[in-house]
């Protein structure tokens, strides 16, 4: 018996599902999603019992309703080998993915600040990236060479990585000027032949946040 | 033999407290190194320590850990406290995430100005009692098992007990409509790794104070 594809139950937006569509994507999974676009249907997730502490992301797969975003995206790594090969690589993609989250955790909120205070946000996360994250990751990738982040093979730090530096560039496309290694790691990730195909039109990748998903996402979760 | 691990952080809870009652309960001893002043954490900065920049800092078994949840779950596999398969694990993982959400909504109340702080407080009890509690309750009375996930103490035990306790701190009676967990906080105390680290004189530390909100304010500059 065939194994049905997973199944994402979120708003039809980036926000914080956005990363799990990323990693499926590289790991070659094709998935299916449920969007969210009323109360109601949130409502009757909650009521059913469909979600472990009533919030999404929720993703059905392996017969489990899995919540917590970093909860999903440690299970898909860990099934689909892309959480290094024992336990101290996978402590270091951890480290890794947990910095770069926390970046990416700027431009989930972004769309939901105050239009006053938004352009103000745009320079804290060019800021915080510039000082803070992409000269660690630059280092790395100059001190050992490699294609990738750790252990000369793709895994879940280079996926989410990759995922922040091309929002960010959207908002501020020169963002990588002072960073050559980060610049060749960006091409060199994109070519792989499935994240390639995420990155074509007509895949499940979703556009950046516009006034119709910051009105979903209030009609949604808003008491 | 192997060197003790070394913790850098405040003299409180803050992000380092799960940390150490997960050590704690694997009956691991370690050593603390406070964060006092800005110029401590600037040399540290410097020292190339700190992956990010921040602490929790754990240095143990030749690494420099940093990101509260990296470290949780390197010590929670180094000590079998994370499932025996990759089912069991997530479980783990969702229980943990969880319970992390709602200890953290408490530790940054600390920093709210007074009337928020207060507000805040009240939410975290509201949503332990809504959210939270009632699901581990069901999860309980589902399995009828003594702990968690696997019919065997994980990393979920002892973050469930930490938060359980936690929230009892600022409400006393938060637990009177759920029995199993009234239960499950009595057998979980009495594992003898986590009684000796309930009594006094353990590396447990108190709930945050204005001295302790008031260093971790002029060591980081927020």
């Amino acid at each position: 018996m065939m194994a049905s594809k997973p199944k994402l139950h979120y708003p039809n937006g980036r926000g914080r599902m956005e990363s799990v569509r990323w990693v499926l994507a590289a790991a070659g999974v094709e998935f299916d999603e449920d969007f969210l676009e009323t109360k109601e249907q949130l409502q009757k997730l909650q009521d059913g019992n469909h979600l472990l502490f009533q919030q999404v992301p929720m993703v059905e797969i392996d017969g489990m309703k899995l919540v917590q975003t970093r909860s999903i995206l440690h299970y898909i790594a860990d099934k689909h080998h892309l959480f290094g090969k024992d336990l101290k690589e996978r402590t270091l993609i951890d480290m890794y993915v947990e910095g770069t989250l926390d970046l990416l955790e700027l431009i989930i909120m972004h769309p939901f600040l105050k239009p006053d205070d938004q352009q103000k946000e745009v320079v804290i996360m060019a800021q915080k990236a510039i000082i803070r994250y992409f000269p660690v990751f630059e280092k790395v990738l100059r001190g050992h060479g490699q294609r990738f982040l750790v252990g000369n093979q793709l895994s879940l730090a280079d996926i989410i990585l990759l995922q922040t530096i091309l929002a960010l560039e959207e908002k501020i496309p020169n963002i990588l000027s002072a960073f050559p290694h980060l610049q060749e790691f960006t091409v060199k990730i994109s070519n792989i032949p499935t994240i390639k195909k995420f990155l074509e039109p007509g895949s499940k990748k979703k556009p950046p946040p516009d006034d119709i998903y910051v009105r979903t996402v209030y009609n949604v979760f808003m008491p | 033999m192997a060197a003790k691990p070394k913790l850098c952080y405040f003299r409180g809870r803050g992000r380092m407290e799960s940390i150490r009652w997960l050590l704690a309960a694997a009956g691991v001893e370690f050593e603390e190194e406070f964060l006092e002043t800005r110029e401590q954490y600037e040399r540290l900065q410097k020292d190339g320590r700190l992956l990010f920049g921040q602490v929790p800092l754990v240095e143990i078994d030749g690494m420099a850990l940093t990101q509260t949840r990296a470290i949780l779950s390197y010590l929670a596999a180094k000590y079998n406290l994370h499932g025996k398969d990759l089912k069991e694990t997530v479980r783990i993982d969702m229980h943990a995430d969880g319970t992390l959400d709602l200890m953290m909504k408490v530790a940054a109340a600390a920093f709210k100005p007074p009337g928020e702080k207060e507000k805040s407080l009240a939410s975290a009890v509201e949503k332990a009692k809504t959210r939270y509690f009632p699901v581990f309750e069901k999860i309980l009375k589902d399995q009828g098992e003594d702990f968690l996930v696997g019919n065997k103490f994980s990393w979920a035990d002892i973050q469930l007990l930490e938060a359980i306790l936690m929230i009892e701190e600022l409400d006393a009676s938060v637990l009177s409509d759920f029995p199993l967990l009234q239960a499950f906080k009595t057998r979980i105390s009495n594992i003898p790794t986590i009684k000796k680290f309930l009594q006094p004189g353990s590396q447990r530390k108190p709930p945050p104070d204005s001295h302790y909100v008031k260093v971790a304010r002029t060591v980081l500059q927020f």
